[in-house]
C-alpha cells in the first residue's frame, strides 16, 4: 500500500513537472517564434465558431432556468422586476464563463487531446520534428492562443443569448413587466460583472489548452492511451476550471473591490 | 560523416542499447539488421535525435548531438530526412501539403516553386497525379513513397529508413526498394535502412550491420553477411528458429 501510495505521488508530481515545462516551453516560444496567424486562425474557427451551437443553446437554457427559479422567489416577496438583474449578474461573473469553459473543455478540450494523442502514437509528432518544425511552435501554441482568445468571445455569446432567453421567458411566459425587467437589469449589473467574468476566461482557456495539449503529448501507446487521455484532458481541465475559479473570484473580488 | 560511440538506452530496467559503436561514411549506403524489439528503430532515432541516449553519443560531421536542446537540434535535423515504418503522413494534410510541409514552413519559396518541387518529387516515386488525394486514401505501398517524396524534396545529406519494406507485398516490397536504390543514386544520399527483411537488406545495403543483444554483433559487406559461417548470423539471416529460443532480446 505504502509503495503504491508513493508511486501515485511520485506519478502526480513527475505530471506537475512535465505541465510546468510544457508551460514554461509554450511562453518561450511565444517569446522566441513569430506565431502564424494562419494557423491560429484555423484554430480558432475550430474552437470558436464550431463551439457557437453548443455554447449558445447552454446560455439560453441555463439563462431560461435562472430567470424562471429566480421569479419563482421574487414573485413571493413583489420583487418581479429584479428577476432580470439577478440573471445578468449571475450569467455575466459566474454561470457564463464557467458554464462555457466547461462546455468548451468538453468538446475542444477533448478534441485537441485526441487529436495529439493519435499523432504521437502514429509518430506524426516525430516527423514534424525530423521535418525540422518544433511540435510547440506549430501544434501547440497556435492552440494555446485560439483557446484564450476566442473562450471572452464565446462567452460573451453565451451570457447575451441567455439573458436574451430569460428576457423572452421574463415577459412572455411569466408576464414580467418588460420596461421594468430591462430598466432593473441596466441598473443593477456592472461592467466590473462582466469584465471578471470575461478575464476569468482568458485563464480558463490557458488552463483548456494547456492540460488537454499536455496529456495528448504524453499520452500512452495504443488506442486505449488515446482514451484515457481524452478522457483524463476533459476531467482535469473541468476540476481545474472549478478550482481555480474559486481564487480568480476572490482575487479579482479583492483587485475590484466594487464587485 | 555520422558516427555512434557507446551508445547506451534502457527503457525502466530493460536494457535496449548496451553500448552501440560504429561510423557510417559520407554517400554509404548501411543496413542495420536484427531481431524485433532489438532497438533498431530506437537506434535510428538516438541518430537523429529524438530519443535521447543515458550514456554515449551520436555526432554529425563532427558536431555531438549531446546537450543540445530541442530547438538547437532542429538545425541538425535539416541535414536528415526520414521515412517512418507506417510513414507517418499528416492525417490533416493531403499529399501536396505533406510533401510541401517543410518548404511552406520555410516561408522563403516563390509562388510555383513549391507546387513544382512537389510535381518533381511526385513523379521520381511514380506517384505523378496524386497531390489532391488525402492519406486515408493511399495504399501502404504509396504511403511509404509519399513519405519519401516528403523526406527527399529539400535534398537532406541523410536519409533514414525505418522498416521501409515492412507490411508490403513482394512486389510493392521490391518497388521501395529499388525506389531507395534510385534515390540513394540520384542525390548521391547518405543512408540508413533498418530492417528484418533480408532481401531488402541485400538490395539495398553496401554494408549490413547486425545488432544482436544491444550490441553491434557484426559490420559486413552483404555477400559476406549472407555468406557467414558465424552461428548467430547464419541462423538470422536464413531465418533458422531454434526450439526454446527467445524471440526477442
Amino acid at each position: 500500500m505504502t509503495t503504491l501510495a508513493k508511486q501515485f505521488v511520485n506519478e502526480w508530481f513527475c505530471g506537475l513537472g512535465r505541465g510546468a515545462l510544457l508551460c514554461r516551453d509554450i511562453f518561450s516560444s511565444l517569446c522566441k517564434v513569430k506565431p502564424v496567424w494562419h494557423d491560429i486562425l484555423d484554430e480558432m474557427y475550430f474552437i470558436g465558431v464550431k463551439s457557437q451551437s453548443v455554447v449558445a443553446i447552454t446560455g439560453a437554457f441555463t439563462g431560461m432556468v435562472l430567470c424562471a427559479q429566480t421569479y419563482f422567489q421574487f414573485h413571493k416577496v413583489k420583487m418581479d422586476t429584479a428577476t432580470l438583474a439577478v440573471v445578468s449578474v449571475g450569467m455575466g461573473s459566474e454561470l457564463g464563463p464557467v458554464l462555457t469553459s466547461l462546455m468548451v473543455a468538453g468538446r475542444v478540450g477533448a478534441a485537441i487531446a485526441a487529436e495529439l494523442g493519435t499523432m504521437r502514437v502514429t509518430e506524426q509528432i516525430d516527423a514534424l520534428r525530423t521535418l525540422a518544425a518544433h511540435p510547440i511552435d506549430y501544434l501547440i501554441v497556435p492552440r494555446f492562443l485560439a483557446t484564450m482568445l476566442v473562450m471572452p468571445l464565446l462567452t460573451a455569446l453565451s451570457v447575451c443569448v441567455g439573458i436574451l432567453a430569460a428576457y423572452i421567458v421574463g415577459v412572455f411566459l411569466l408576464g414580467i413587466n418588460s420596461t421594468g425587467l430591462w430598466y432593473n437589469m441596466l441598473r443593477h449589473t456592472n461592467m466590473i460583472d462582466i469584465s471578471c467574468g470575461l478575464i476569468k476566461t482568458f485563464i480558463f482557456g490557458a488552463i483548456i489548452a494547456v492540460v488537454a495539449c499536455y496529456k495528448g503529448l504524453n499520452c500512452a501507446e495504443g488506442a486505449e492511451g488515446v482514451g484515457r487521455a481524452t478522457t483524463e484532458a476533459v476531467v482535469y481541465s473541468s476540476i481545474a476550471i472549478l478550482i481555480s475559479n474559486f481564487f480568480l473570484t476572490m482575487l479579482l473580488n479583492a483587485l475590484l473591490p466594487t464587485l | 560523416m555520422i558516427e555512434v560511440r557507446d551508445l547506451k538506452k534502457s527503457f525502466g530496467p530493460v536494457p535496449v542499447l548496451q553500448g552501440v559503436t560504429f561510423t557510417v561514411q559520407k554517400g554509404e549506403a548501411v543496413v542495420i539488421i536484427g531481431a524485433s524489439g532489438g532497438g533498431k528503430s530506437i537506434l535510428l532515432k538516438h541518430l537523429i535525435g529524438l530519443i535521447t541516449p543515458d550514456q554515449g553519443e551520436v555526432c554529425i560531421d563532427g558536431r555531438s548531438m549531446a546537450g543540445l536542446n530541442e530547438r538547437q537540434l532542429l538545425q541538425i535535423r535539416r541535414k536528415f530526412g526520414m521515412l517512418f515504418q507506417g510513414a507517418a503522413l499528416f492525417d490533416s494534410l493531403n499529399v501536396e501539403q505533406n510533401i510541401g510541409f517543410i518548404l511552406n514552413r520555410e516561408q522563403n519559396h516563390p509562388p510555383g516553386e513549391i507546387a513544382q518541387r512537389v510535381a518533381e518529387v511526385l513523379e521520381l516515386v511514380g506517384l505523378a497525379g496524386i497531390g489532391k488525394k488525402w492519406p486515408a486514401e493511399l495504399s501502404g505501398g504509396m504511403r511509404k513513397r509519399v513519405g519519401l517524396a516528403r523526406a527527399i524534396i529539400y535534398h537532406p545529406e541523410i536519409l533514414l529508413y525505418d522498416e521501409p519494406t515492412t507490411g508490403l507485398d513482394p512486389i510493392a516490397a521490391d518497388a521501395i526498394d529499388q525506389l531507395i536504390a534510385r534515390v540513394g543514386d540520384t542525390f548521391k544520399i547518405t543512408s540508413i535502412a533498418v530492417t528484418h527483411d533480408m532481401r531488402s537488406a541485400r538490395r539495398i545495403g553496401r554494408r549490413i550491420l547486425m545488432l544482436h543483444q544491444g550490441r553491434i554483433y557484426a559490420d559486413e559487406p552483404p555477400d559476406d553477411m549472407f555468406k557467414s559461417s558465424d552461428p548467430v548470423i547464419h541462423r538470422f539471416v536464413n531465418g533458422i528458429y531454434e526450439p526454446g529460443e527467445q524471440f526477442s532480446l
